[in-house]
């Protein structure tokens, strides 16, 4: 969860409470949803690691609460993971976070995202045609390498889909 | 674009358009694409369906003529040429494979072949043994005398592969040529395409299938008529293996 809060922060800064209802918002009821303690453990997190920084806001009555903005760092790393291609059978899983929270960071724009992500399965596409003319004769190798390249068509059909709706 | 380079590109685009006519409205299907294509390039070009794939292909081996833009071939222009200019062209220079093969179904493989290198102008003993050259470096030979009807859907591509090779063409356009075809004779097609590029002939394949694609040397996903990406497909390092390969893909819940 860590890239999701700190690309929310990189459009304003926020309270803890405000970053788990921007996340309902941003992805709404398919995908599953943080709870406000697993939000708070990943910000003292980040905060340790100076990608974030809080700032203490007195409240009257209340006790105090913390305003987080993300750090040069945390903009470094958030930049780092918009510009690395997904790699791992989750892939649709993390892609959809990058494309959906590139939005309003000026990190990176989505047909960049697409372009990017339909090269490197493109690639990876090129790799298992490689191998399968290595392992040529060996019908269980064969096989698994067909379900790989099955998968990876289906992420680039999804990929098109995306650019369709998005772009 | 002037065509003075010194060794112009085999194939040049520049802002091509072309709108297809559906009842009385006008539907834009390739509104302005620039591409230059090099020798002995093999370039596939995908996108969704309605992409304007198909008729980018049309427009670069004259099939339709573009509504406004210029196309070089060889740096000659070439996009206002009459039909009877394009198709001593094509007889000359390109290959067109499609999807539905197109294949004289009273006529028999080896005729089939034939056929079309007698109406490219050969002699009918070169056609012969063109033919003959065809059959073999196609795996086509015992097929020989079988009619289209017989063949498998595989078989029929090969065919009609052969038949696009016969004037062994600097450029072959290939429309979609594994389009409804088993794995395993997919596999047999996009073996030969790569055979060809490797033998020099420069490669413009459209397809939809993503394991075609990445058989060539560079992608260019269209997108609304228009191009969204070109890209260098990367030969994998050597040390790229099932490891982290396949596992890149597929979970193996470990």
């Amino acid at each position: 969860m860590r890239h999701q809060l700190l690309a929310l922060l990189a459009r304003q800064p926020a309270y803890g409470y405000e970053l788990k209802q921007g996340l309902e918002q941003t992805f709404g009821a398919a995908y599953p949803q943080p709870n406000i303690g697993q939000i708070y453990v990943t910000l003292s997190r980040l905060e340790k690691s100076g990608l974030i920084r809080g700032t203490e806001v007195t409240q009257e009555g209340r006790p105090d609460k913390k305003v987080y903005e993300i750090t040069e760092k945390g903009t470094e790393e958030l930049a780092g993971w918009f510009e690395a291609p997904t790699e791992g059978p989750r892939v649709r899983d993390e892609f959809f976070m990058k494309l959906i929270l590139a939005e309003g960071t000026d990190l990176a724009d989505q047909l960049t995202l697409i372009n990017n992500q339909r090269r490197h399965c493109l690639n990876t596409m090129r790799g298992l045609n490689k191998l399968a003319a290595t392992e040529r004769g060996n019908r269980t190798s064969l096989l698994l390498i067909e379900g790989a390249v099955l998968h990876l068509q289906a992420d680039l059909d999804w990929l098109e889909r995306c650019q369709e709706e998005l772009t | 674009m002037t065509g003075a380079e010194p060794t112009p590109p085999l194939l040049a685009a520049h802002a091509l358009v072309r709108s297809h006519l559906s009842g009385s409205t006008l539907i834009p299907a390739v509104r302005g694409i620039s591409l230059r294509i090099d020798r002995g390039e093999f370039v596939a070009v995908t996108g969704p369906s309605g992409a304007g794939k198909s008729t980018l292909l049309h427009l670069l081996g004259g099939l339709l003529r573009p509504d406004e833009g210029e196309l070089r071939l060889d740096g000659r222009r070439v996009d206002r040429l009459r039909e009877a200019a394009w198709a001593r062209l094509r007889r000359r220079h390109y290959g067109i494979v499609f999807q539905s093969g197109n294949l004289l179904s009273d006529f028999s493989v080896a005729d089939n072949i034939e056929l079309t290198a007698l109406l490219a102008g050969m002699s009918g003993r070169t056609a012969r043994e063109r033919r003959q050259e065809l059959l073999e470096d196609l795996a086509l030979a015992h097929k020989a005398t079988a009619g289209p009807g017989e063949l498998s859907g595989g078989e029929r591509q090969r065919v009609a592969l052969a038949r696009a090779l016969v004037n062994r063409p600097q450029l072959l356009l290939a429309d979609e040529p594994t389009g409804n075809l088993d794995s395993r004779s997919t596999r047999d097609v996009l073996a030969l395409l790569s055979r060809y590029h490797q033998q020099g002939t420069t490669i413009v394949l459209v397809t939809h299938d993503a394991r075609a694609a990445s058989t060539a040397d560079r992608v260019v996903s269209l997108f609304d008529g228009r191009i969204a990406d070109d890209a260098r497909v990367e030969e994998p390092p050597d040390a790229w293996s099932s490891a982290n390969g396949v596992r890149d893909v597929i979970d193996f819940g470990g």
